[in-house]
């Protein structure tokens, strides 16, 4: 049961990084692609529909994992404060600017908007992968199960003592920012044609590149800062296919980039995201928070919620997610297509 | 690390005071829209269609600031409560997270549909998304009745050896007797907040001879919901609420009503203020014996005062929770003269002309944002000491290691934020009310339909 929960709530994590992940990147890369008002309202109005349901996974994973696992809840939303309001100070900026741009037709109100858009959108990206990056590097739980770190201490990879934001975390926090720079491209692409779809396509190859590179350099880190991970993987090597998907998933994003086929890039970009979340979180199972002293790690059996409490859960919840699939299925089927501007009411 | 705990107290109570003016407002409104969008699917008459339509764009505005207030709700619970979410998360984490599977998705599904949908597929569809609008607003407003209702009057669950709790009873949580009145009147008191702000500002049109067509309609509906309303707030829900604090919470009673003697018959203060240090109520306005009848219905019963009860357990801050409670009741029993009188103008056909009562209903708009809010003072401020009543002390709920200056350091950001958030709704709103119903109906929210 807890192994289940466990894997249900990395499903929802992945599923929000993959649906919010695109229209955070397509904010962080809007005053790149769109040149004018115009081609920026088309990347506005290219998220506008769907972006606040995708945000909602946020809230839902939160929930479930609050419920599923309650002390690594509290253990690691006490623990990580600091950046956890920050986050959401991002989140609130970024939601208004998108909500309220439209408002009001003058160009400063615009421009105002568009840059606290891009701000939130792209800081956002890179907290998110510094956050994983902790999580991976382990955290100084006491024995109580608590810790608390700061936002950032000497950022050398020595150092006794890391913050939230060092030299590891901030290399993940990097490679969050291209893969999804690459993901919210991809989507836009799809979205948009002309201009906007082939500057779109132009920046995927770059956030592309970026992140192979980036790929390449923070797998050995990883493994450096946490040599339990390789073993967690030698020891279930089934688990393999997890990073074979994310790899596969890497080599398609540039494949379809460079044939020009929009929609499979779009794919791939999803599938090297869930494929390098699972293959984390696979290798860090059954711990959910990894304790600098491996004593004090939160594990899906200490951090876990009742037998009880978790089995009528998955009766509610299975009901709540077949509902959400059908109203997503149903909402991007009647917001599909590409966007233009000037066919009224969408 | 007491001043941790304070600290942390001021940036809950700041950031949900300051996120509950905007769902009290989105779920009445929610509700009145889907009044007007089915009148005019009955009628056909197109002014309540555009009333529908204007409505929906405030509530739009109102309900992107009610999702971006509400994420920190959830997170602080983790951030700054931590010690409270690891004690009764087995609990209390069920109704939380299904509010997110079965109330957000529904609404972040619908709110969009309904504000982007009309032109394109149609008005079943449009009146279709108004009515899962409404139902998925009230359905998150019970996951969190049910959740405090918990807090209040802890059920369903046992106490493990090791001093932790568990639950035992799902369905106890969900149907906690304690929750239908509460949720009752707390619905109750959203609509009244949607109903002052239509009937408001349809008088605001009328008075300055704007929109008059559909400020007469903007009256109409919100008065006669308003009286519905304002009465329901009194009986049965108001009732059944105090009658539960008096059964369940003796002591959040006493506090209330400024009671620190035990004596019987009780008289009710009307006015006066509390002196905690004296134990008396300075310059008190009393009607004999009616504290007695309104909580045991006989005028010679016994109340137990503030006396009967061990200090350590006594709300820790009795005079703002008295005088919250004072206001909600006064202004409650106000609001219902006001609407009544409003109700029996409307009925006689003289309400549109009758300048003095537009006036007071233009002018009241606010007060029932205060009466709701003083409401959740009283039965928050009540259940102190406690976070779970009886159960879970607030002071022990704190997370362990966040230091107060972290804390401070997030509470004068919330207070950044919300105060540019607070000056940007009222710019969007008045923008909103100049610009009125009925005008060419571009779609306001955001990635906007203007043509270029």
């Amino acid at each position: 049961m807890e192994t289940l929960w466990f894997v249900l709530v990395a499903l929802m994590v992945a599923m929000y990084v993959l649906l919010d992940g695109f229209d955070l990147g397509a904010g962080a890369l809007h005053p790149f692609v769109a040149r004018n008002d115009r081609e920026r309202r088309m990347v506005l109005r290219a998220i506008g529909p769907v972006w606040d349901g995708n945000e909602v996974w946020l809230i839902a994973a939160g929930g479930t994992l609050f419920f599923a696992f309650p002390v690594l809840y509290a253990s690691g939303f006490s623990g990580f404060y600091l950046p956890l309001i920050i986050v959401l100070w991002l989140l609130m900026i970024r939601g208004l600017s998108i909500e309220l741009r439209g408002h009001v037709d003058n160009p400063m109100w615009g421009s105002f908007w568009d840059a606290s858009f891009f701000v939130g959108s792209a800081l956002l990206t890179v907290f998110y992968g510094a956050a994983l990056g902790n999580v991976v590097r382990g955290v100084p739980l006491n024995e109580d199960g608590y810790f608390f770190q700061p936002l950032w201490t000497d950022f050398s990879p020595f150092s006794s003592t890391p913050g939230i934001l060092d030299w590891y975390t901030v290399l993940i926090g990097l490679l969050a920012f291209t893969t999804l720079v690459a993901h919210g491209a991809n989507y836009l692409a799809v979205k948009t044609e002309g201009d906007l779809n082939a500057r779109a396509r132009l920046y995927s190859r770059a956030a592309w590149l970026a992140t192979a590179a980036l790929t390449v350099l923070a797998t050995p880190a990883t493994f450096w800062v946490n040599p339990d991970l390789l073993e967690g993987l030698n020891q279930r090597p089934y688990g393999y296919v997890l990073p074979l998907i994310a790899i596969a998933g890497l080599a398609g994003m540039g494949y379809f980039n460079l044939t020009l086929r929009d929609r499979g890039a779009f794919l791939s970009s999803s599938a090297y995201i869930v494929g390098m979340l699972t293959s984390t979180v696979f290798a860090v199972y059954p711990n959910v928070l990894p304790a600098v002293n491996a004593a004090n790690s939160l594990t899906i059996y200490n951090a876990s919620s009742s037998a009880y409490s978790q089995g009528v859960g998955l009766v509610w919840w299975s009901i709540g997610m077949v509902l959400a699939a059908v109203y997503f299925i149903v909402i991007y089927r009647l917001f599909r297509g590409k966007v233009r501007l000037e066919d009224e009411g969408y | 690390m007491d001043d941790a705990l304070l600290v942390s107290r001021m940036q809950f109570a700041f950031t949900v005071t300051y996120h509950y003016l905007f769902p009290m407002l989105t779920m009445g409104l929610a509700l009145l829209i889907f009044v007007l969008k089915s009148i005019y699917m009955r009628n056909g008459d197109e002014r309540y269609n555009e009333s529908a339509r204007f409505w929906g764009k405030i509530f739009a505005v109102t309900f992107v600031m009610g999702v971006v207030t509400g994420i920190p709700m959830e997170f602080q619970f983790g951030t700054n409560w931590a010690a409270f979410s690891r004690f009764t998360g087995d609990v209390i984490a069920q109704t939380l997270a299904m509010e997110g599977a079965f109330a957000f998705f529904l609404e972040s599904a619908f709110v969009g549909l309904f504000l982007w949908g009309e032109r394109r597929f149609g008005q079943r569809l449009h009146w279709f998304s108004s009515l899962m609008v409404f139902l998925g607003t009230w359905a998150s407003g019970y996951f969190i009745i049910a959740t405090n209702s918990w807090l209040q009057n802890p059920v369903g669950y046992r106490v493990l050896d090791n001093g932790n709790i568990q639950l035992e009873d799902y369905w106890a949580v969900l149907l906690n007797p304690w929750m239908f009145a509460q949720y009752a009147h707390n619905m109750g008191g959203a609509v009244v907040c949607g109903a002052f702000a239509m009937a408001g500002l349809g008088a605001f049109y009328l008075l300055a001879q704007k929109h008059e067509e559909h400020g007469r309609i903007f009256v109409k509906v919100g008065v006669v919901a308003g009286v519905l309303a304002s009465v329901w707030m009194l009986f049965p829900s108001g009732h059944f609420s105090s009658e539960q604090v008096a059964n369940e919470q003796p002591v959040a009673l006493a506090a209330m009503e400024g009671q620190f003697k035990t004596e019987g018959p009780a008289g009710i203060v009307l006015v006066g203020q509390p002196d905690v240090e004296n134990r008396r109520i300075d310059n008190p306005i009393v009607v004999p014996r009616a504290l007695s009848y309104l909580v045991y219905q006989n005028w010679n019963a016994e109340v137990r005062g503030l006396d009967a009860f061990p200090e350590k357990n006594w709300p820790d801050n009795i005079p703002l929770l008295y005088y919250s409670y004072h206001v909600m009741v006064g202004l409650g029993t106000i609001f219902i003269a006001i609407l009544s009188l409003a109700a029996f103008l409307l009925w006689r056909g003289r309400l549109y002309g009758a300048r003095w009562m537009l006036w007071i209903l233009m002018l009241a708009v606010p007060f029932p944002f205060i009466a709701n809010t003083a409401g959740w003072f009283t039965a928050e401020l009540g259940r102190q000491p406690w976070l779970a009543y009886g159960l879970f002390r607030t002071s022990e709920g704190v997370s362990p290691l966040v230091s107060s200056g972290s804390v401070l350091f997030t509470l004068i950001g919330f207070a950044g934020m919300y105060l540019i958030m607070g000056l940007l709704y009222v710019v969007l709103m008045v923008r909103e009310v100049n610009h009125g119903p009925g005008q060419e109906d571009e779609m306001l929210l955001s990635p906007d339909t203007r043509t270029v």
